[in-house]
């Protein structure tokens, strides 16, 4: 009886997106008259005609998104592990007043840092470039990673460090020697969400990326919306289809790591 | 720890420091660059400009306080307003009580969570990606999937999003479809339960609904409330689903006018750069507010085990 009902709620939960999948390869034009998930004559074509629909072919747009991606998961490992260790396992003035602001930074709204902020990026020139995307990665502005890493951090234990300090090493190499390999499970977990974060990110690159040279892919999707209207939905699911699917690769090489993730910093 | 709970432990000043260490100012720089630059100057920023009048092209000239006299009379921003909290009220715990639901279905030792578990978690990891919106714009259309199905049963479905009485009801169908991610945080919670709780709860003769009520669910409270308190947070920014569907207008009527999409409008659209900062002032007012009230209302209903 749980089983039935926990099957019908996943097969509600995923049947959009199977849709979606099968709509996409569904010859133009009926997407509109199917619900069901019947495909008679597939039409692989749809994705050929989504691929080269905008400006530039979409591969393009992949690229920029890979770009992204790619700086924002290094800034965040890089400048996130650092300011962690620091929180965790150093003793400086003012420590629980910054740990207290990192703290509450975790909930700040973007909305309202986001004119100043642009105030600022274009007036250094930065606008249709990925600087304002990936800049503020490398300045550990995600806070809720600093705050995953401190957790674990905190799990490792103190007597590594002595032992290493007894040895006459410094913060630098206990860091990059001792904390830094055993923070490899909290370093992937931080990758996989920036990722996903990052891949599925649509405000900032819409406010900073107005060119469609420099477009990342959900802006390329947007911007097929607006050309294309309701015409060829077909076409548009199929690129939809395509941009979905690094997220869940993602999901499925990390739903692990996602899943720890998220359950550590929910939990007290 | 949660957030919450750190901040209660460093209020009540536990943890003494004994020298300080230079170097850990070197391992912090980057972080307390992005504070300074990114995140605490704009802010500050966003206040000075909430009192000016700037467009981007010429120098901000101060006008007072005639943004705020603006937002009094501004029929669009209240409206706008209107929309956002009826989307937090109702998307946020219709979303959080699925998800507690789900989660105390799927208990400890059964067969297949797991796979339950990544199924429903799934919707959460895509459910803010533009390709989704466009998905919910196309299934919840006059022409969608939803009433092709209505159709089947002879039932003429209205056009869910084009009409203004039921656009945002489509959205916040969206919201709680990703309830996932907080549904994984409750399954991590239940976990904690020490199962002796339960034992001597059914050697007493307590029902399930009984073990749920009075062990489940208090211990579970720590939890509940972390979870309000960030989907809160996180609902009032909500933005992507909304531009998307509504097409970037908040329409139709602006019946899906969310108070970041009107931001965006103004500062973006409008290049209103003055109006935008103090919009955005206001909903940083208005979010701690709702999330003061939070914490006071925690103290009546929120259990610590410690």
């Amino acid at each position: 009886m749980k089983h039935l009902v926990l099957i019908g709620a996943c097969l509600l939960m995923i049947y959009p997106l199977v849709w979606m999948v099968v709509s996409s390869l569904r010859p133009e034009g009926e997407v509109f008259r199917q619900s069901g998930l019947l495909l008679t004559d597939p039409q692989p074509e749809n994705y050929a005609r989504g691929w080269d629909a905008l400006r530039y072919p979409f591969g393009h747009y992949l690229l920029n998104s890979l770009a992204v991606v790619a700086f924002s998961i290094i800034g965040n490992l890089v400048s996130c592990s650092m300011a962690a260790y620091a929180f965790a396992r150093q003793n400086f003035r003012g420590r629980r007043l910054l740990f207290a602001i990192m703290l509450v930074s975790i909930m700040l709204p973007l909305h309202v840092v986001i004119v100043p902020q642009y105030v600022l990026f274009s007036s250094l020139g930065w606008v249709n470039t990925l600087l304002p995307l990936v800049l503020p990665k490398f300045l550990a502005t995600d806070a809720f990673f600093v705050f995953l890493m401190v957790q674990f951090i905190r799990g490792i234990p103190r007597e590594l460090d002595e032992a290493a300090r007894i040895d006459g090493a410094g913060h630098v190499v206990i860091f990059t020697r001792i904390i830094l390999p055993l923070l490899v499970p909290a370093l992937a977990t931080t990758t996989i969400f920036t990722f996903i974060w990052t891949w599925n990110d649509f405000l900032t690159p819409l406010i900073y990326l107005t060119s469609p040279e420099a477009y990342t892919v959900p802006v390329a999707l947007r911007s097929f919306v607006d050309a294309q209207g309701e015409t060829s939905w077909a076409a548009l699911f199929s690129m939809s289809v395509v941009s979905l699917l690094p997220v869940f690769i993602a999901f499925l090489v990390g739903q692990r790591l996602l899943v720890k993730g998220i359950a550590t910093t929910g939990l007290k | 720890m949660s957030v919450d709970a750190e901040l209660r432990q460093l209020r009540a000043g536990r943890g003494g420091r004994s020298s300080t260490d230079r170097s850990a100012y070197g391992f912090l720089a980057p972080w307390i660059i992005g504070l300074v630059v990114i995140t605490a100057g704009p802010i500050i920023a966003s206040l000075v400009l909430s009192f000016t009048d700037y467009n981007l092209l010429q120098d901000p000239s101060w006008i007072g306080l005639d943004n705020f006299r603006q937002m009094l009379s501004d029929e669009r921003l209240h409206h706008s307003l209107r929309v956002t909290v009826t989307y937090v009220v109702l998307g946020v715990p219709l979303q959080l009580g699925l998800a507690l639901a789900i989660a105390v279905l799927l208990n400890r030792g059964m067969r297949g969570l797991a796979l339950y578990r990544s199924v429903l978690y799934l919707p959460s990891l895509l459910g803010g990606s533009v390709a989704v919106a466009i998905l919910w714009r196309q299934i919840f259309g006059t022409e969608g999937m939803i009433n092709r199905a209505l159709s089947y049963v002879g039932i003429d479905g209205i056009g869910w999003i084009s009409d203004p009485r039921t656009a945002l009801y489509s959205i916040i169908a969206l919201h709680v479809w990703t309830f996932g991610a907080p549904m994984v945080i409750f399954l991590a919670g239940l976990r904690q339960i020490p199962t002796t709780y339960y034992e001597a709860a059914s050697v007493d003769g307590a029902g399930r609904w009984h073990s749920f009520r009075h062990i489940t669910l208090p211990l579970l409270t720590p939890i509940i409330f972390f979870n309000v308190v960030l989907q809160i947070i996180s609902a009032f920014q909500a933005f992507t689903q909304a531009f998307i569907i509504s097409g970037g207008t908040g329409g139709p009527s602006d019946s899906t006018l969310f108070y970041t999409l009107y931001l965006y409008e103004k500062g973006f659209g409008q290049l209103d750069m003055g109006y935008a900062a103090a919009l955005a002032w206001l909903l940083l007012v208005i979010i701690a507010v709702f999330t003061a009230i939070n914490f006071y209302v925690a103290k009546f209903w929120v259990f610590y085990d410690n």
